[in-house]
Order: C-alpha cells, then sequence, then structure tokens
C-alpha cells in the first residue's frame, strides 16, 4: 500500500465519522457494519474478476446461500417435523440426486446412440415422477406443522458462528455445479447462466416453505455468544453504570455496545480473508492466475490447466460471498427471501469492485466502504436535491408530488452513472492492480 | 366429445398463450442475437431497452387517450408504437454515442463492453422507474378478445371455452410482419446485407468498404424497434412492470443460446423453444388428462410438474442442457 492508499481509506473513516458526529453513532456503526460485509463480499468478487477475470453476476444467489446456511445451521429443528415428514423429504432429495447421477453414468458408460438417449429420458422421467410423489407427501408433512409459527424442518441448533463456514461450503457447492457447465466455453455463458442460477435459488427460497418457511420468513436468528443481548445489557448494572460513566443512557449504550461487537467479529473475518487473499495474491498460483486472465492461449501453451483454475477461484470467490452472506443474515437475524434483490447484491457489489480497483484486494475493501457509503446516502441527498428543485413549485402540483416520490429511485441512476464514469475514465479504479 | 374437449383445453391453455409469449420472446432474442453478431457481446441492458421503450409508447398512448385519439377496437398502443420506436431509437444511439462507440474505438475485451451495458441496464432502469415508477401499468384499451370462452362454447356446444384475447392475435401478426420485414431488411437490402458481411468477418467487411459506424447505426434502430415492439406486447398481453422486464433477460438469453448466438432463425426458433417449455411445465394438466384418460386413471393432483414460480428455471434447465451439449446452439451460431 502506498501513502495515497491509506489517505483514501483515512477519508472512508472520515465519512463513516462525520455520520457519527453528524447524524448519529448508530448510523454510523449501521453503515461500518454493512460496510464491513460488502467489503468481504467485494472480495469475493474482486477474486473471481481481478485474479481470473471471471464475470459473475449471480452474487445475490450466493450470498443468499449464506443466508439460508445461518437458518439451517442455528435455529432448533421443529418438535415432530423430522418424524411427520421431514426424513422423506431428505429421502426424496437423494432420489432426485440419484436420478441425476444415474442419468450422467448412464450418458458415460452407454455408447452414443438411440438407445442411450431412451435409457437416459426413461431413467429421468420415471426418476421425477417418483421424486414428486415421495417428495411433495414429506412436504405435506411439514408444512402442515403449526404454519403460522413454524411449519419448516427446522435446524440443527448449533452455534450460529458455525454457519459462515458452512455457508461458504453451500455457495462453494452451487459454484462447482454453474462452474462445471458454463466455464470453459466463452465468457458471456458464465454470466448468463449466473445470472439464471441466481434467479432460481431465490426462487427456491421463496416457495419451498419446508426448508426456509419462504416468503413468511425465519426471524429471531440467535445471536453468536459473543454478542449479549440489548435487554440483558441493560439489566447488567455494572454495565448501566459504565454507560453513565461514558455520558450514555443504558439503552443507547446497550445497543452501540451490540453493534460494536458485531463490527469486531467482522473485522476479524475481513482481516483473515484479506491476509489469505493477499497471500494467495503473491503466490506462485497467484501469478500463474493472472498470466491466465491476461493471455490464456499463451498460459495454455505453457502447460497451464486454464478450465480447472477457472474452477478453482470460482469456487473460491463464491465461498466468500456466501460466508459474508452467512454473516450478513446473522447481523439481521432474520431471513427474508424478498428482500434480495439483484440490483442490490450483485450489481451494487460489482460497482464497489470496479471503483475501488478490480485487481487489489485493498481497492475491493475501500470500494465496499466507499460505495455503500454512497448507497445510504444517496437516497436523502437525492430526497434534499428533490426538495431543492421543487421548492419553486406550487404545493400540491403533480410534478412536484412525483418528482418527491421518485426519489427513492436516484440510487439506481447514481450507482450506474458512477459504474460508467469509472469504467470510463479510471477503469483501473480508485487503488490500482500494482 | 372428450377428445375435442381436451384438444380445447389444451390449445386454451397451453397453444395460444404459448404461441403468443414465443413470439414476444422471440423477438427480444432477436435484438440479443443482432446485438451480438454486430457488436459481439451480450447486453444484458435488453429488458430494461424493451421497458424502455414500453414507457414511450405507454406515456405517449396516456397523451392519444387523453385528447380522444384511438384505433377503434385496436389498442391504442399500436398508434402510439413508431413514435415510441423512434424515441427508443434515439436514446440507443445516443447512449452508443456517448458510451460504447469509445470501447468500440479501444477495442476492448467483450466482457467489459458485459459491463458497460450493465451499466446502462441501472441508468435506464432507474429512468424507467423515476419517469413512471416501480409498479404495475395497464395502458390496453379497446376490445378485449378476439373470441371470448363463452362464444366459443355456444358456437360448438364443447364444454371448454376458447379464448383469444386480441392482444394475442395482435402479438402473432405483428411479429409475423415484423420477422418477414427484417429478413427482407437482412437479405435483400444492401444495408443489410452489409450487416451480415459485418457480422460474418469484421475485417474483411472493412476491407470491401462497408462503414462500420453506418453498420452499428442500422443495428440500434432495430434494436430499438425490436425492443419496443417485444416489450409493448408483452405489456399490452399482461401488463407493464419495470421489474418484470428485467427478469425476462433469462429466458430471452435462454432463447437466443439455445437457437445459436448471432443467428436470427435460431432467435426465433429459440424464442418459441423456451416459452412452450415453460407453459407446459408449469401448467396444470387435470383438467386434459380428466378428458382423455378413463376415470380410473385420472390424477388426484393438479397434475402440474413444477409450480409456475420455477419458470425460471425451465429456461434456465434449456439453457444449460445446450450449453453442455451443442454450445454453438441448434442453428449454429457463433462461438468465440
Amino acid at each position: 500500500m502506498k501513502m495515497r492508499d491509506f489517505g483514501l481509506f483515512a477519508l472512508v473513516a472520515l465519512l463513516i465519522i462525520g455520520t457519527g458526529f453528524l447524524q448519529s453513532w448508530n448510523s454510523a456503526l449501521l453503515i461500518l457494519n454493512m460496510g464491513l460485509i460488502s467489503a468481504i463480499m467485494a472480495l469475493g468478487v474482486n477474486i473471481q474478476w481481478g485474479y481470473a477475470g471471471l464475470f459473475n453476476v449471480g452474487v445475490m444467489g450466493f450470498v443468499a446461500l449464506g443466508g439460508l446456511a445461518a437458518v439451517l445451521i442455528s435455529m432448533p429443528a421443529t418438535e415432530n417435523a423430522w418424524a411427520s415428514g421431514g426424513i422423506q423429504v431428505v429421502l426424496g432429495l437423494v432420489l432426485g440426486a440419484a436420478t441425476v447421477v444415474a442419468a450422467v453414468l448412464a450418458y458415460g458408460r452407454m455408447a452414443p446412440g438411440r438407445a442411450r438417449g431412451a435409457v437416459m429420458l426413461a431413467i429421468l422421467v420415471i426418476g421425477f415422477f417418483v421424486f414428486r410423489l415421495i417428495f411433495d407427501a414429506g412436504v405435506d408433512g411439514v408444512e402442515a406443522i403449526n404454519p403460522a409459527a413454524s411449519g419448516y424442518l427446522g435446524g440443527l441448533n448449533l452455534p450460529i458462528l458455525v454457519s459462515w463456514p458452512v455457508g461458504g461450503l453451500l455457495a462453494a457447492g452451487a459454484a462447482w455445479v454453474i462452474g462445471k457447465t458454463a466455464l470453459g466455453l466463452r465468457s458471456d455463458y458464465l454470466a448468463i447462466a449466473t445470472l439464471g442460477i441466481a434467479e432460481i435459488i431465490i426462487a427456491v427460497m421463496k416457495n419451498e416453505d419446508w426448508l426456509s418457511r419462504g416468503v413468511k420468513n425465519v426471524v429471531g436468528l440467535p445471536r453468536p455468544l459473543v454478542v449479549p443481548y440489548e435487554v440483558d445489557l441493560q439489566n447488567t448494572p455494572g454495565f448501566v453504570e459504565a454507560a453513565q460513566g461514558w455520558g450514555m443512557n443504558a439503552t443507547m449504550a446497550s445497543t452501540l455496545y451490540v453493534k460494536g461487537i458485531y463490527a469486531l467479529l467482522f473485522t476479524v473475518v475481513l482481516l483473515i480473508l484479506l491476509w489469505l487473499a493477499q497471500t494467495a495474491w503473491n503466490s506462485p498460483w497467484g501469478r500463474m492466475l493472472r498470466a491466465i486472465r491476461d493471455n490464456e492461449v499463451a498460459a495454455e501453451a505453457m502447460g497451464k490447466d486454464v478450465t480447472s483454475r477457472h474452477l478453482q477461484v470460482f469456487i473460491l470467490g463464491s465461498a466468500v460471498c456466501g460466508m459474508a452472506g452467512a454473516m450478513m443474515t446473522t447481523l439481521d437475524s432474520q431471513l427474508t427471501p424478498s428482500s434480495y434483490q439483484p440490483l442490490r447484491y450483485t450489481f451494487l457489489i460489482w460497482v464497489m469492485v470496479i471503483v475501488g480497483g478490480s485487481g487489489n484486494n485493498f481497492g475491493a475493501v475501500l470500494g465496499g466502504f466507499l460505495i455503500w457509503f454512497l448507497w445510504v446516502q444517496v437516497e436523502p441527498m437525492g430526497l434534499a436535491l428533490m426538495n431543492l428543485i421543487t421548492a419553486g413549485m406550487a404545493d400540491g402540483s403533480a410534478l412536484k408530488e412525483h418528482l418527491l416520490d421518485s426519489a427513492a429511485h436516484m440510487r439506481l441512476l447514481t450507482m450506474g452513472l458512477v459504474l460508467l464514469l469509472v469504467l470510463r475514465f479510471s477503469p483501473k479504479g480508485l487503488i490500482p492492480e500494482r | 366429445m372428450d377428445f375435442l374437449n381436451a384438444i380445447v383445453a389444451l390449445a386454451n391453455f397451453v397453444l395460444v398463450p404459448g404461441i403468443a409469449y414465443g413470439a414476444q420472446l422471440a423477438l427480444g432474442a432477436l435484438g440479443v442475437t443482432l446485438i451480438y453478431g454486430i457488436l459481439r457481446f451480450s447486453n444484458f441492458a435488453h429488458g430494461d431497452t424493451m421497458a424502455f421503450g414500453t414507457m414511450f409508447v405507454i406515456l405517449i398512448t396516456w397523451g392519444f387517450q387523453s385528447v380522444g385519439i384511438s384505433a377503434g377496437p385496436l389498442p391504442t398502443a399500436l398508434l402510439a408504437l413508431p413514435f415510441g420506436i423512434a424515441l427508443t431509437g434515439l436514446v440507443l444511439l445516443g447512449t452508443d454515442r456517448i458510451v460504447y462507440r469509445f470501447y468500440r474505438r479501444t477495442r476492448v475485451k467483450p466482457v467489459v463492453f458485459v459491463m458497460v451495458s450493465l451499466g446502462v441496464m441501472f441508468i435506464m432502469n432507474g429512468l424507467t422507474r423515476f419517469i413512471i415508477g416501480p409498479g404495475d401499468q395497464r395502458f390496453a384499451d379497446g376490445e378485449r378478445f378476439l373470441i371470448s370462452a363463452r362464444d366459443f362454447k355456444e358456437m360448438t356446444g364443447l364444454k371448454e371455452g376458447l379464448a383469444i384475447k386480441t392482444t394475442q392475435g395482435i402479438t402473432v401478426i405483428t411479429a409475423v410482419v415484423v420477422v418477414a420485414l427484417l429478413f427482407w431488411f437482412l437479405n435483400r437490402t444492401r444495408t443489410g446485407k452489409s450487416m451480415r458481411a459485418f457480422s460474418d468477418n469484421e475485417d474483411l467487411a472493412l476491407l470491401s468498404g462497408i462503414n462500420p459506424e453506418r453498420v452499428v447505426m442500422y443495428t440500434w434502430l432495430i434494436v430499438a424497434a425490436l425492443a419496443t415492439i417485444a416489450g409493448t406486447l408483452y405489456g399490452l398481453d399482461k401488463s407493464f412492470k419495470p421489474f418484470t422486464y428485467f427478469q425476462l433477460l433469462l429466458p430471452i438469453f435462454a432463447a437466443a443460446i439455445v437457437g445459436g448466438l448471432g443467428s436470427p432463425l435460431g432467435a426465433i426458433a429459440g424464442g418459441f423453444l423456451i416459452a412452450f417449455a415453460e407453459v407446459t411445465v408449469t401448467y396444470a394438466w387435470k383438467k386434459v388428462a380428466n378428458y382423455v384418460l378413463p376415470e380410473a386413471l385420472a390424477p388426484d393432483g393438479l397434475a402440474q410438474l413444477l409450480s409456475t414460480d420455477y419458470k425460471f428455471a425451465v429456461s434456465f434447465s434449456i439453457l444449460i442442457i445446450v450449453l453442455l451439449f451443442k454450445p454453438t446452439g441448434l442453428f449454429k451460431g457463433q462461438s468465440v
């Protein structure tokens, strides 16, 4: 890092601290926490794009899988759910997977021709109906249990911190499937395939109530053991005294304290990941990836296995995004599948990487903080601007109302403009690759 | 009789909607495939271009409706369509001038183009929401049905009705006219031929004196027309909502790739393939099955293969299968 880079980080720190002084420390910590998570997501995308030039537009899907992991790991199992259909659901899924495997095996083992096609088709069709028969009965059983409050399988009741690496693993699994099919073809195909899988993951999470309660949301996820609850803090005499010592009332102090602990946890994860990413970047493996990125043909001629390196790096980057997704769901302590929007969880992350500097991990992290700050602050700024523009108009005029209502959509516009301007005039980003 | 009823039910719920949806997808995929062939990148802004063009048409339609211009039994939007196309054309030419031309001259990698188109998508999406709002807009007027289910039942005495919406009829007729015009243009006119030459081999085309900027300009204009028409037809048939148009991107891309990127004929075939796959897989077959099968075999449930929410999964699965087994698509498109 050069002096200028430190300056840029200091500037972002100043922006967040400024928010603390001008608005409130609560919103400053909110921005910091989501900024940390965004930085990790940006790091994941940078591993794919900056290291290897892979264009992943399905970040949202991997983030959502991380969120799902948080639910599956931390929530208590629903009573009787496993007995009244859970086992059937799992059996159905296993059968479904077995069908696909059998079809793939048939494809690999049999000689090409009509017979192979017919056998594959038969396996798939019969497998599908058997799968639906068993699976649907199980689903009905699970979803019938107290639908208003649970109606899903629940989780493993493990500490939620476990879900962070597990979220990474889930995302890595999905990435393996996508990478196996779309890598090695032309570059746009990966983009389209990831765009599709992200939409499908969200569709599954919205509709499979037995898994994550669908649009009914899972709320009240347990916190990590190290993070206390505000109510408990307020009932601790020692904490209340300390809060008075800082010149704050206990309610205020407890919310800030909790957010502060989260910030510490996230910082630790970010630092570890950043260290790993930097080590990989400077290793022979990192150099090989850059060689592949800059000239695939030459690297292949030198005997490098381009497709499997791409697969490797695609899985790693997606795993980082999945981990960030689990962390985000932990922070929100709820999973709301309908809140996953591609503009927010895929393209915003891309803006972070491009603006921060693709091919530079510190750049991606900086971009994560800076763009998240702008994302939060552009809306009030847009509203202020609209108030200024419409100040001269008569109250109640249709145009004025329309302009004020539309201020919320300023974000998309601003992000698009920022992306285009940076791509055009400073394609290397704020902290360029070195 | 039962057999006839089954056929009518099938036509009503699968064939007619499938054909209309397929025509809309085909028009969208044609736009994607043209940009891919001439400008050589996957245009992620295409869904939002459709939304943008449709927005113009809706605004002009509202203007016409407020001064009392109407097309009688046809939707007023058809009168507004040419103006919408012209405005969208201007917008796309402006975007090309301000955004894309720079990258064309510096000859960046295709993936950078894709990224730039993402930025354009953001801005178009933002502008659409800014101007017309993120909500649902209905702008269809005129006669609702060519044949309503009730008329059909009275006419034929069958138990099942066949309803054909005016918008579905218009969709098919417009699509046929547009595609015929497009193929005539590409195969018979000088400009069309130069576009195909440019798509086949850029260097040779340049050597033989074809002006690339002119080719690019015509491409954008045609794409504007295709996107606006596709968007308006979809909006008339269902309803206009900016986010739905963004989501259309996936089936449209799937259609273009299944047919073979860069191949106009493939785009049309792909559009219908994707549309019919989506409709048949998400259709509840109970009704048809009840007519055809003997009572003992009639299904208990809805006999629906997948719930409608998974229609994207259908286009995605087809896309994956094609990528795995035939990456150049059914009609031998380009693959770099």
